[in-house]
């Protein structure tokens, strides 16, 4: 399987002899990377188990005036990419923001008069990724709410147990494997999570990467970071998988019937208080600065130069989309048909790209391109006395290719759930009915394939837009991208100018945030 | 005999809509009641009401002597001592067998309660399934679970909601049997709801007939069964069919059903009756010269349900044994036996 290289590439450079640069690196900073992306994941995992089990709760199981608006407006942080939430709130908070200046004015102070959390620190990445990943334990979570039969939570207040006691007791212990599998999605992004922490100057592993890389000249050493970075991820996916097997045993039958608490007087308004704090914080408050940022400076912003970039990344995001689909459903139906064990094992470890860092497949995918140019390089030299330097390396084909890796599990899950639709019934009986394979396809599978075919080319789509350290590594020489314009942009402090490319991300990022509003709308439908 | 539970003409409204209205009701110490009735009749809610789910519109109940729940009053379910075992034993996922049972015992000691525990899960048979998980069990092996979880608080009364059925069908009467025997040892004073009079008959020593959020008859198993006080409850409990017949005043039925004895009728009926007729008021007699041709026939193993016309008609069914097999569209001859028939006037 050639999306499975990158991966195992990384893992083979394990093998590789540790370079001086490696030793210098254990003396130095090694250690700084590791307590600092596990303080990353402990906030970072802790700030999203508070905002998405209290999201969860309020508008599952509570009845307040906003319930509805907000069961789909807490999902609209996710539109919003972390490295662009972390900007924008610096862009508020820092010195010379407004919050900042008018207490200065209000109170008379100059600088150093007072004190002002810092927000580009650790503390800061991890407000800002809890802010924007938290969606993910709530989506979760909220289903688990849902699903949860009422009785259980009678029988603890029947047998003696007070609401918060069977809170804590009950209605949290049985959700835990949507928590632990929210939670593990949720530290994935955060590993994978370039633009923040670089933002910010926190050394995480994935700054570390890059360090290495470009500052250091070591791509082994680099790789063997990544491989390290491996090491936590598979962790994190074993523990996603151990939960959704046990999420199998904890669905209780019947009486699915959901009554809610009626919160009343002044519960209500602390409910949609909270409510609105969240996505407050996490949506309306950075979408809005973004909004008067790019208002600002359209005129000057809004010129060809921001219409190449639109360009780029729609045709990169298309045809990636595009690929991705077409290879997931190849697979899909691959695994459909022969069921092996070892097509399985293939579609297993194709769909583990998701859970990689982007920087990590970008090392991975970047280090057997380069060796296959030097060897063309050097085979042309010898046969023909032509050298063909990187034909590969920096192309957009290659970048296409990191990204089919990186994204094809998103595809293959939605095509795979559409295809399970497919009972092997209703093959059966169009054949009986006289259609042929080919005439099956056509006339069942595609129409009942459309929709989901559609939102996997959607989700990709999206996904790539957002796509950050990827696209840095592996974009060809003076290729700019909306996300990568955008961090260049704020790196440099034109924070301002760089509201336009960002705004445009965020907006593409709303339409999936919109499919999956609609499919819990359906969802709540069928609870209620 | 002091009463446990009392129900006051209690009533719960959703809105306008009324669930249930002015039942009472009440259960002495020791006693097992049953709610019987069809779906939506309202008897789950008067059971939830009991535990402290829903709030009462009108009425009160009591337990033990003390309101629980009033118009103005309800004791949050968490305080009141009252064990449920719910519909589909409602068992936390989370928890073992010993936990689950533990859970509502959190406030004794250790030991007290590591013994309580033992106690339960001997109990109900359970000893060696302790530290299995809820979705290791078997159907009937979680409802002992839920059964013993309820009892382990010592509440003053156990209320039971649907507690059969989830589980198959030829387990139910043999469970429900098991569960009065557990009960009535241990003098549980308990309360179901059920819509199979079989679970009631098996269970009750008493049930309450609900229809259309009211109850409608309270009485013994045998009394409801062969002392049905309206016609819902004579079409709702047991096999019958419920006819109208002319009489005249010397007690002749009319369609040759033969007669009744004035004595034992009402004084002030007309010249109708309505007959409730059980299958087993028709009985098969080879040499009788009542031949009623054959509409319909269900075997049932030992026996044959037939469904007979009369003259005019209406059908009256016939339980006889199995060798009895006669082809539809003939005749069977059969005697009439009106001794325990029940008596509504007509229209």
């Amino acid at each position: 399987m050639i999306v499975a290289i990158p991966v195992l590439v990384i893992v083979a450079s394990l093998g590789q002899p540790f370079s001086d640069a490696w030793q210098h690196l254990f003396d130095t900073v090694l250690s700084d990377y590791i307590s600092n992306s596990l303080l990353l994941m402990a906030g970072v995992g802790f700030g999203t188990l508070l905002l998405g089990v209290s999201a969860a709760w309020l508008t599952a199981m509570c009845d307040f005036p906003g319930r509805k608006i907000l069961s789909w407006a807490f999902l609209l942080p996710m539109a919003m990419p972390a490295y662009i939430i972390a900007y924008t709130y610096t862009g508020i908070l820092d010195f010379s923001g407004p919050i900042q200046s008018t207490l200065r004015v209000m109170f008379g102070w100059s600088y150093g008069d007072y004190y002002f959390p810092q927000i580009r620190s650790l503390g800061g990445a991890i407000c800002m990724l809890s802010l924007v990943l938290y969606p993910y334990v709530y989506m979760l979570v909220r289903i688990a709410f849902l699903e949860q039969s009422i009785a259980v939570l009678e029988a603890s207040r029947n047998l003696g147990k007070k609401p918060w006691e069977t809170f804590f007791l009950v209605a949290l212990p049985i959700s835990r494997p949507a928590i632990v599998a929210g939670v593990s999605l949720v530290l994935m992004e955060t590993l994978a999570d370039y633009g923040t922490v670089a933002y910010f100057g926190v050394s995480a592993f994935t700054t570390g990467i890059f360090r290495t890389w470009y500052g250091l000249g070591e791509l082994t050493t680099a790789a063997q970071l990544c491989a390290f970075l491996l090491l936590f991820v598979f962790a994190l996916i074993m523990a996603e998988r151990w939960s959704r097997q046990r999420l199998r045993f904890h669905h209780n039958s019947a009486n699915k019937k959901l009554v809610r608490m009626q919160l009343k007087g002044w519960h209500a308004y602390i409910a949609l208080l909270i409510g609105c704090l969240i996505v407050g914080l996490g949506f309306v408050i950075p979408a809005s600065q973004l909004l008067m940022w790019a208002s600002s400076r359209w005129q000057e912003n809004l010129n060809s130069e921001f219409l190449s970039l639109l360009f780029n990344s729609f045709s990169l995001a298309a045809i990636t989309a595009i690929c991705c689909v077409i290879v997931a459903t190849f697979l899909a139906y691959t695994k459909r048909v022969f069921n092996s064990r070892l097509e399985l094992g293939a579609v297993g470890v194709a769909s583990l790209g998701y859970a990689v860092p982007g920087t990590v497949i970008a090392v991975g995918v970047l280090i057997p391109v380069a060796w296959l140019d030097n060897k063309i390089d050097f085979l042309s030299r010898v046969w023909f006395d032509i050298p063909t330097g990187l034909l590969l390396s920096g192309t957009i084909g290659i970048l296409v290719f990191a990204y089919v890796v990186r994204f094809l599990s998103v595809s293959l899950n939605t095509v795979e759930s559409g295809l399970s639709a497919i009972k092997p019934s209703i093959d059966e009986s169009a054949r009986s009915l006289g259609a042929r394979p080919a005439q099956v396809l056509k006339r069942v599978h595609l129409p009942i394939l459309r929709s989901s075919l559609l939102t996997a080319t959607l989700l990709v789509f999206v996904d790539v837009l957002k796509e950050l350290p990827t696209t840095l590594i592996l974009r060809p020489f003076n290729f700019n991208t909306l996300a990568v314009r955008t961090y260049e942009l704020a790196s440099d402090e034109r924070l301002v100018d760089a509201a336009l490319p960002a705004l445009a991300i965020v907006a593409i990022g709303l339409l999936p945030v919109l499919l999956i509003t609609k499919s819990i709308l359906n969802e709540r439908a069928s609870h209620e | 005999m002091n009463n446990q539970l009392v129900i006051n003409e209690v009533t719960v409204a959703y809105g306008n809509v009324a669930a249930i209205s002015n039942a009472s009701f009440s259960l002495a110490e020791g006693e097992i009641g049953c709610l019987l009735g069809p779906s939506g009749c309202g008897k789950t809610t008067l059971l939830r009401a009991i535990a402290g789910f829903e709030p009462l519109t009108k009425g009160s109940v009591s337990l033990h002597g003390q309101s629980i729940s009033t118009v103005k009053y309800t004791q949050a379910p968490e305080d009141r001592a009252v064990g449920m075992v719910f519909q589909d034993f409602a068992l936390f996922p989370h928890l073992n067998v010993s936990k689950n049972i533990g859970f509502g015992l959190s406030k004794m000691p250790t030991k007290q309660r590591d013994d309580r525990i033992s106690e339960m899960l001997a109990l109900v048979s359970l000893r060696n399934s302790a530290e299995k998980f809820p979705h290791e069990l078997s159907g009937g092996q979680q409802q002992r679970v839920a059964v013993a979880r309820a009892l382990a608080p010592n509440p003053q009364i156990l209320l039971l909601d649907e507690p059969f059925s989830n589980l198959d069908a030829e387990l139910r009467t043999q469970l429900a049997a098991e569960v009065r025997t557990l009960l009535k040892e241990n003098k549980v004073t308990a309360l179901m709801v059920t819509h199979d009079q079989d679970e009631a008959f098996a269970m009750a020593d008493k049930i309450a007939l609900l229809n259309e959020g009211k109850i409608v008859q309270i009485d013994t198993p045998y009394q409801l069964y062969h002392k049905p006080s309206s016609l819902f409850a004579a079409d709702f409990i047991g096999k019958g069919s419920v006819i109208n017949v002319g009489i005249d005043a010397a007690g002749i039925l009319g369609n040759n059903l033969g007669s009744l004895s004035i004595q034992t009728l009402p004084k002030d009926l007309g010249n109708t009756v309505k007959l409730l007729v059980r299958p087993d008021d028709v009985i098969y007699e080879k040499t009788s010269d009542t031949r009623l041709p054959i509409i319909s026939k269900a075997f049932l193993g030992p026996n044959y349900l037939y469904e007979l016309a009369l003259t005019d008609g209406q059908c009256v069914p016939c339980l006889t044994q199995s060798h009895i097999d006669i082809p539809i569209g003939e005749t069977l001859p059969v005697r009439f036996d009106l001794r325990h028939v029940v008596i509504f006037n007509g229209e």
